[in-house]
C-alpha cells in the first residue's frame, strides 16, 4: 500500500520504522531471559560479567530515581530521565576501553557511570551550581551537551584527532582508540548530525554512531523524524548501520564492541541504532501523558532491561536472592550519599563568572570584574540597607 | 624588505605558524589543492600535507564543529570559511561551542581555533559576498575578533591569533588582499589585541579598522589639503577593545568619527561611542559620530560604492564634528 499512490509503501521496502509490529533487533538475550544465538554477534563474557551488568544496571536506575525524587523535591531544577534506556547506556559504556572517548548528549548518566565518574558530579549542571562537574580530558567524557547534535561533529573531530596521533589501526589494543557519540532518535533530523556522518565516511573516522532511539523526542514520535528505519540511513552515507535491542544489555554490548573495534583498526564509523524506550518524561517538566498511551508503557514495560538480566542470572544459578538483596542495599547507600552529597553542592560565586571566559582574560572583563565586586561589597559596607532586603 | 600583498602577508604567516607548531592545521572549503579562492592558502597542502591541510566536505558547520573534537585532541585548527555570508551555517557551533567550551569546562578545556572570515564589500560580487557580521561575534562572549587591514598585520596578527589559546575570529578586508605593504620580518610587532594611531592629527579623531582604514588615511590626506589635521586609528582588535589609545586620542582632538562598513545600529561604532561618552565626556566638543553601512542588507552590486562609507562621506562627518 502506498500513502502517495506513487510507489510501494516505504516500510514495504524497509520494514517498519517503529511500533505497530515487532521490528527485527539484534538480540542476544529476550525479555524473558532467554539466551539467543546471532548469525554475526555472541556475547563471549562469562556469567560473572553479567552479574556487574546487573549490578550496573541497578545502581545507574537508583541514581535515576535519586534524582527525580531531588527535582520533585526542588533540589534540581530539572532532570533528565534515562529509565528505560539503561542497558543501552551500560552495554555500550561497558565496551569502550579506558583510552576510548565518549561524547554524550544530555542524559547519559549510566555512560558516565561506566568512564568512573561519580554521580554526584552529574547533579551539579540540573541544580545550576555547574555545567558539569567532571574533567572531560581526563575522564574521556565530555560534558553534557545540550544543543541536539551538535556533539557528533565534536565526536568525529575527536576520532580525526586520533588518526593524526596515529593511534588507530596499530594493532595494540592498548593503543588504539576510538570514539563514541551518543545522540537520540529526534537528533538525526539535525543538520550537524548529518553533516557528522559526511565528514566521518569520507575521512574514515574511528567513530561509532550509537543512536538511542527511544520513540519519542520530547512529543514527537519517531515518524515525525523518519520514513525509514533510522540504522538503514547509515547506508546512504557510506558506512554500515546496525539494529540492535537496545533492552538488551548483552546484545548492545557484543554490537557496540564489535563496531568500536572496527574503529579502532581504522575501518572508519558505524551506526548503531539502539532500539529501545524513555519510559519516563523527557525531562522533569514534561507531561507524556498529552502525547502518547499507557498501552505503549505496558508494552515496554515487558521488555525492561533489568528484569530480563535477572531471570537470565537466576535460572541459570548465577545468582540468588542474597546476590540482589546485597545489590539493593548498596544502590540505598548510594542514594543517600548522592542525595546528602546534593545538598552539600556549594553554590558558585558571583565573582567566578569573569574568571574562566578565556584563557588570558581581557581588560574588559577584569574592569567589570572589579566594578561587580565593588558593587556586592557596598552592601557588606552598609548593612541595613539593600543587604537587609535581600536577606 | 620584501614588498608582499596581504594575501600573500597572511600565507606567509600561516605558513611560519605550521612550521613552528605541528599541531596548527589548517580546514575549511578549496584550502588545499586550489589554495583557496583567495588563494590566501596557496602551497600550503603541498608543502604539509592533507593530514595538516584539509579540504573539507561543503558544510560550515561541519567546518567548526570538527574543529572543536580536534581541538579537544590537542590540535589548533586555522578554519577558512570562504566568505563572510556562509559563516551562519557555523554560527551555532561558534557561539554555543566554540565560545562556551572554556567556562563551561571551568577552564579545562582550550579552544584554541582561528576562524578567518574574509569580509567586506567592494568587490563587485553577488549576494552574501560582501558582508561585514563582525559585531555578532564581538558581542558574543568567550570569542576574540581582530581584523588586519595590510600585509605586515595580515603577516603578524595570524600567527599571533595562532598562538593565542582563546578562539578568535579574525576577518580579513577581501578588497585589500591585493594591497602591498614592505615586510620587514626582523621589525617586532605590535601586540595582537592592541590599537595604533596610523596618522597623527590634532583635529579629529578617525577610529576605523579592515577595509576602511585605507579610506581614512585617504581622507586624512584629503582633510589636510583643506587645512584639517586628522588622526586615524586602526582598531585591530574589535574584542577586546583597546580603549586606552582611543581615549589618549579623544582627550586631544575632542572629535571622534568610527568608520565601518558595517550597518551603524548596534556595530562596533555604538559601543565605542558609548565607551568615549563614558571615559571622555568633559573632552568632547561633539557627540560622536558613526559612519558605516545603511540599515539595509547589503544592495546590488552596481550601487556598492554609494553603499559603502567612502572618502567623501568620512570627511563629511569630520566636517560635521569640527562643524558642531
Amino acid at each position: 500500500m502506498s500513502d502517495s499512490g506513487l510507489g510501494p509503501d516505504l516500510s514495504d521496502v524497509f520494514g517498519l520504522s517503529s511500533a505497530g509490529g515487532e521490528p527485527e533487533l539484534i538480540q542476544l538475550l529476550t525479555p524473558e531471559g532467554e539466551r539467543v544465538d546471532h548469525p554475526e554477534f555472541s556475547f563471549d563474557l562469562d556469567d560473572e560479567a553479567i552479574k556487574g551488568f546487573y549490578r550496573d544496571l541497578v545502581l545507574t536506575r537508583r541514581i535515576d530515581t535519586e534524582a527525580t525524587a531531588l527535582q520533585r523535591q526542588g533540589e534540581l531544577g530539572i532532570w533528565a530521565s534515562l529509565l528505560g534506556q539503561e542497558a543501552a547506556q551500560i552495554g555500550s559504556g561497558r565496551a569502550l576501553r579506558d583510552q576510548d572517548f565518549a561524547f554524550p548528549t544530555y542524559r547519559e548518566h549510566a555512560v558516565a557511570w561506566c568512564r568512573g565518574i561519580d554521580p554526584l558530579h552529574l547533579l551539579g549542571l540540573f541544580r545550576g551550581v555547574d555545567m558539569g562537574g567532571w574533567d572531560p580530558l581526563a575522564d574521556k567524557f565530555n560534558l553534557y551537551t545540550i544543543v541536539i547534535g551538535a556533539q557528533t561533529l565534536h565526536a568525529t573531530g575527536y576520532a580525526m584527532g586520533l588518526q593524526r596521533d596515529g593511534v588507530i589501526g596499530t594493532g595494540d589494543p592498548d593503543r588504539d582508540a576510538a570514539v563514541i557519540a551518543y545522540f537520540g532518535d529526534g537528533a538525526t533530523s539535525q543538520g550537524d548530525v548529518n553533516e557528522a556522518f559526511i565528514w566521518a565516511s569520507v575521512f574514515t573516522a574511528p567513530v561509532v554512531f550509537f543512536c538511542q532511539n527511544n520513540q519519542w523526542a520530547i512529543s514527537e514520535p519517531i515518524e515525525r523524524q523518519s520514513k525509514i528505519p533510522l540504522y538503514q540511513r547509515a547506508l546512504g552515507f557510506g558506512f554500515p548501520g546496525l539494529r540492535v535491542d537496545g533492552n538488551d544489555v548483552l546484545a548492545v554490548y557484543a554490537v557496540t564492541q564489535a563496531a568500536l573495534q572496527r574503529a579502532r583498526e581504522g575501518s572508519g564509523p558505524t551506526f548503531v541504532e539502539a532500539y529501545t524506550y524513555r519510559m519516563g518524561a523527557h525531562t522533569t517538566s514534561d507531561d507524556p501523558t498529552r502525547y502518547r498511551v499507557s498501552e505503549e508503557l505496558e508494552h515496554w514495560k515487558a521488555r525492561d532491561p533489568i528484569e530480563r538480566v535477572k531471570a537470565y542470572l537466576t535460572r541459570n544459578g548465577a545468582a540468588d536472592e542474597d546476590y540482589y538483596a546485597a545489590i539493593e542495599e548498596e544502590a540505598e547507600e548510594l542514594a543517600v550519599r548522592l542525595r546528602k552529597g546534593c545538598l552539600e553542592l556549594p553554590d558558585p560565586s558571583p565573582l567566578g563568572i569573569f574568571d574562566q571566559v578565556y584563557e588570558e582574560t581581557t581588560p574588559e572583563l577584569q574592569i567589570q570584574r572589579e566594578q561587580f565586586a565593588a558593587y556586592l561589597s557596598s552592601f557588606e559596607a552598609a548593612p541595613g540597607t539593600h543587604q537587609g532586603a535581600l536577606s | 624588505m620584501t614588498a608582499i600583498t596581504l594575501a600573500k602577508g597572511v600565507n606567509l604567516g600561516l605558513r611560519a605558524a605550521m612550521d613552528a607548531d605541528p599541531k596548527v592545521l589548517i580546514m575549511g572549503e578549496d584550502v588545499g589543492k586550489l589554495g583557496g579562492v583567495f588563494r590566501v592558502t596557496d602551497g600550503l597542502q603541498k608543502d604539509f600535507g592533507e593530514d595538516r591541510v584539509i579540504d573539507t566536505p561543503l558544510a560550515e558547520s561541519g567546518i567548526l564543529g570538527t574543529a572543536v573534537g580536534l581541538a579537544m585532541r590537542g590540535y589548533r585548527p586555522v578554519c577558512e570559511i570562504q566568505f563572510d555570508g556562509f559563516v551562519y551555517p557555523a554560527y551555532d557551533q561558534i557561539v554555543s561551542q566554540v565560545a562556551k567550551f572554556h567556562f563551561r569546562s571551568r577552564g579545562l578545556v582550550k579552544m584554541p581555533i582561528v576562524i578567518r572570515i574574509p569580509f567586506g564589500g567592494g568587490i563587485g560580487a553577488v549576494e552574501h559576498h560582501s558582508e561585514s557580521p563582525e559585531a555578532y561575534f564581538a558581542h558574543t562572549a568567550g570569542l576574540k575578533v581582530v581584523a588586519c587591514s595590510n600585509p605586515i598585520d595580515g603577516y603578524w596578527m595570524i600567527q599571533q591569533a595562532i598562538a593565542s589559546d582563546d578562539p578568535i575570529v579574525f576577518f580579513e578586508p577581501k578588497r585589500r588582499y591585493w594591497e602591498k605593504g614592505d615586510l620587514d620580518e626582523s621589525a617586532p610587532p605590535d601586540d595582537l589585541f592592541s590599537s595604533r594611531v596610523v596618522q597623527e592629527g590634532t583635529d579629529a579623531t578617525v577610529l576605523a579598522y579592515g577595509p576602511m582604514v585605507k579610506t581614512a588615511l585617504e581622507a586624512a590626506i584629503a582633510a589636510a589639503d583643506e587645512g584639517t589635521s586628522v588622526e586615524v586609528i586602526d582598531l585591530r582588535t574589535l574584542s577586546p577593545l583597546d580603549m586606552t589609545p582611543i581615549h589618549a586620542s579623544v582627550r586631544k582632538t575632542g572629535r571622534a568619527v568610527v568608520v565601518h562598513e558595517a550597518p551603524v545600529t548596534l556595530g562596533l561604532g555604538s559601543e565605542i561611542a558609548a565607551r568615549i561618552s563614558e571615559e571622555c565626556f568633559y573632552s568632547l566638543e561633539a557627540p560622536v559620530l558613526r559612519v558605516g553601512g545603511f540599515d539595509t542588507p547589503y544592495p546590488p552590486s552596481r550601487i556598492e560604492e554609494e553603499y559603502l562609507p567612502d572618502l567623501d562621506r568620512v570627511l563629511d562627518a569630520v566636517d560635521r564634528s569640527l562643524a558642531y
